[in-house]
């Protein structure tokens, strides 16, 4: 049995993944004869996801996220590790004539809703077009009402009036509901949300992400949410897992991650999350200097450079997850003795906000 | 007298057909020293449309129609082009949006740095400029010996302290930041935001913080103007804002935001969208999204009034009312 694993039929499985991209190493690094680089931008990551459960991929730039992401999805081929989607692979599904059901069952809503739609195609083609390419409609009829059924569920009613609309025409909002609608048309068993809201106006984002939490309520569908906003994913996720350099190196039920985070480095990442209340301030714990390059990763626990409680056994230690309750598991061979942030000294810290690599 | 005092602002856009887009009306605003203000408003408010006409750096098309900046009294335009250009970068200075990414490629960053000196202070001889890049960029946080690196060799954060560092060149007293840290990771962005608030009390600077974070503006900022359709919906302390908004803008806003410290509350959108430029509404602004409104709210244009000293709304049927 899985360790980290809710009840319930298991849609999607990740296990030891780690996805490489070797460096270019330039004439003068072949010549001399330099060892090849990779960029390690996931490294032993391993989850599963229940039936219409969301889960909150969250970290930073080169957190390994969307690349894990992109290997869930089959559209990029991971290095090594296991990909089982309702119990089949996923590289194979992807490399044979099971790529266009992968494609069917899987479906992506992409950050930019300005960009993800062609401004040359009505709102009705726009949705419309993954039906024909899968061809999963044989009469006009069947085609009208597929897509307004889906641009109903996507909260743009009546959907007859959307029809004939350019997305020039469109608010943000709309325009991400109408990317939603192409999505729900072929009816997905997994749907991934890229930073789905991040483009959007503060009073639209809440309906957006409203919506896809109806969608999951109502149709069963798997969301992987994926996002550097950990507030948002505080408000929208059932589980959370906290990326750092291409690890999970927490992972939990949303309100225990967030009520009890046991890693540094998520407890970190909370303290610096704004919080909409000025009598509300608290003590940030910044965290000096920036994600060390995924080239060269530092020994031991990957987090130890810029972590206030590493001591000389995390230059050595390459943390596994271990299980802090039976949901809840943690990347960090000190997690049982994490002071509170009051109670590390951040000013040790701050002195190196000077940067110190060259 | 105030340092910077913004009274009755009005931009407007031209159109090619010489109609006109009101994209700022009647906005006014009080800076003391070493104080922060932050500007907040959901994307075509006028925010930074605000911004620029204060600096005179509005495109082309734009208009200032009325109103007056009053910095230490003297009214910023009422001077020739050529004043002006002394009182920026001395006195006002902005980080623009989007800014780090503005660094000439080509180009060491420190002699970035040191155009802006030179330009505004001729008098400094190659020395004094170079100690004074040096300073600035120790002050931001940034090895000095990085001076003479090229943009990519920094990375964003480090891109936006230099910007910072920048608009610090000729020791201004306020300090603009136009989403100062919106595309950058949140470890980051609370390394800029305490940067500002180290640069704050050391150098005694007041700063400007245009943005659509609320919870960015909870942690910096004194005082909060809350813009909506470019109008004033609400200006008022911090505490207040967050604890005892009156505007149904303000307060929708805020249960909009979603707070990781409180994850269980409801999240509740606002229906529709922010009106576009070319088709304000003719009364309130927020009337067509309002929960609160009335008739009368799209027929005509509440007046700002003061609830309270310090305390300014534009709604009649306020919370409390």
């Amino acid at each position: 049995m899985e360790r980290n694993e809710p009840q319930g039929e298991v849609v999607l499985r990740v296990r030891g993944l780690r996805t490489l991209f070797p460096v270019p190493r330039g004439l003068t690094g072949a010549l001399l004869r330099k060892p090849q680089g990779y960029v390690h931008a996931v490294d032993g990551v391993s989850f599963s996801m229940v039936r219409g459960e969301i889960l909150g991929l969250v970290g930073e730039s080169g957190s390994g996220k969307t690349t894990t992401a992109l290997n869930v999805l089959g559209l990029v081929d991971a290095t090594e590790g296991e990909l089982l989607f309702k119990g089949q692979s996923i590289p194979e599904l992807a490399h044979s004539r099971g790529r266009m059901r992968l494609r069917q069952e899987m479906q992506i809503v992409f950050q930019d809703p300005y960009e993800a739609l062609n401004p040359r195609q009505t709102v009705f083609e726009s949705v419309a077009e993954p039906l024909e390419i899968h061809r999963l409609v044989t009469n006009r009829a069947d085609k009208i009402e597929r897509v307004a059924a889906a641009l109903d569920a996507a909260g743009l009613k009546p959907p007859g009036s959307f029809f004939d609309r350019y997305p020039q025409g469109l608010s943000g909002g709309q325009r991400q509901r109408v990317v939603i609608a192409g999505a729900l048309v072929l009816n997905p068993d997994l749907l991934v949300a890229d930073e789905p809201v991040s483009m959007l106006d503060v009073s639209i984002r809440a309906e957006i992400l409203n919506l896809l939490r109806q969608v999951r309520d109502e149709r069963g569908i798997t969301i992987l949410y994926i996002t550097h906003d950990l507030a948002t994913a505080a408000y929208f996720t059932d589980r959370i897992a906290v990326m750092y350099l291409g690890r999970i190196v927490e992972i939990g039920p949303t309100a225990n991650v967030l009520s009890d985070p046991r890693h540094p480095y998520t407890k970190a990442l909370l303290s610096v999350v704004p919080i909409p209340n000025p009598r509300r301030r608290r003590k940030r714990l910044i965290l000096t200097g920036e994600t060390p390059n995924p080239i060269d990763l530092p020994s031991g626990c990957r987090f130890h450079p810029r972590c206030p409680i590493a001591s000389e056994q995390c230059t050595r230690t390459d943390p596994q997850l271990e299980s802090v309750n039976a949901d809840h598991q943690v990347a960090c061979i000190k997690w049982a003795d994490v002071p509170a942030i009051d109670e590390i000294d951040g000013d040790a810290d701050r002195q190196h906000l000077k940067e110190t690599q060259s | 007298m105030s340092l910077l005092e913004v009274r009755n602002l009005s931009i407007d856009y031209l159109r090619e057909d010489g109609t006109a887009l009101h994209a700022v009306e009647e906005v006014g605003f009080t800076l003391e020293e070493s104080r922060s203000l932050g500007l907040v408003g959901e994307s075509g408010c006028g925010k930074t449309t605000a911004i620029q006409g204060i600096l005179r750096l509005l495109p082309a098309q734009g208009r200032i129609v009325s109103g007056e900046v009053l910095y230490r009294g003297t009214d910023l335009f009422s001077l020739s082009e050529e004043e002006m250009r002394k009182y920026r970068w001395k006195h006002l200075s902005i980080v623009f949006q989007g800014s780090m990414n503005a660094l000439n490629p080509v180009r060491q960053v420190g002699s970035q740095i040191a155009d802006a000196i030179k330009m505004h202070e001729p008098a400094n001889n190659g020395r004094q400029v170079e100690a004074r890049v040096h300073h600035l960029l120790d002050l931001v946080g940034i090895t000095p010996q990085r001076s003479r690196h090229y943009p990519h060799q920094y990375s964003g954060g480090m891109r936006q302290r230099a910007m910072i560092a920048m608009a610090l060149a000729c020791s201004p007293d306020i300090l603009i930041a136009d989403e100062p840290t919106t595309a950058l990771d949140v470890m980051i962005q609370a390394q800029i935001l305490d940067l500002l608030q180290k640069l704050q009390k050391e150098l005694a600077l007041s700063i400007i913080l245009v943005t659509h974070d609320l919870g960015v503006v909870a942690e910096m900022c004194d005082d909060v103007l809350v813009m909506y359709g470019g109008r004033t919906a609400e200006y008022a302390s911090v505490d207040t804002i967050f604890n005892n908004a009156q505007h149904p803008y303000t307060l929708r806003l805020l249960q909009a935001f979603p707070d990781v410290a409180n994850p269980s509350s409801k999240l509740a959108s606002i229906p529709g969208y922010p009106p576009p430029l070319d088709a304000m509404p003719r009364g309130c602004r927020f009337e067509p999204r309002c929960h609160r409104k009335r008739a009368i709210c799209a027929e005509q244009i509440p007046a700002l009034e003061a609830i309270q000293p310090g305390h300014y709304v534009a709604c009649p049927f306020r919370e409390d009312n």
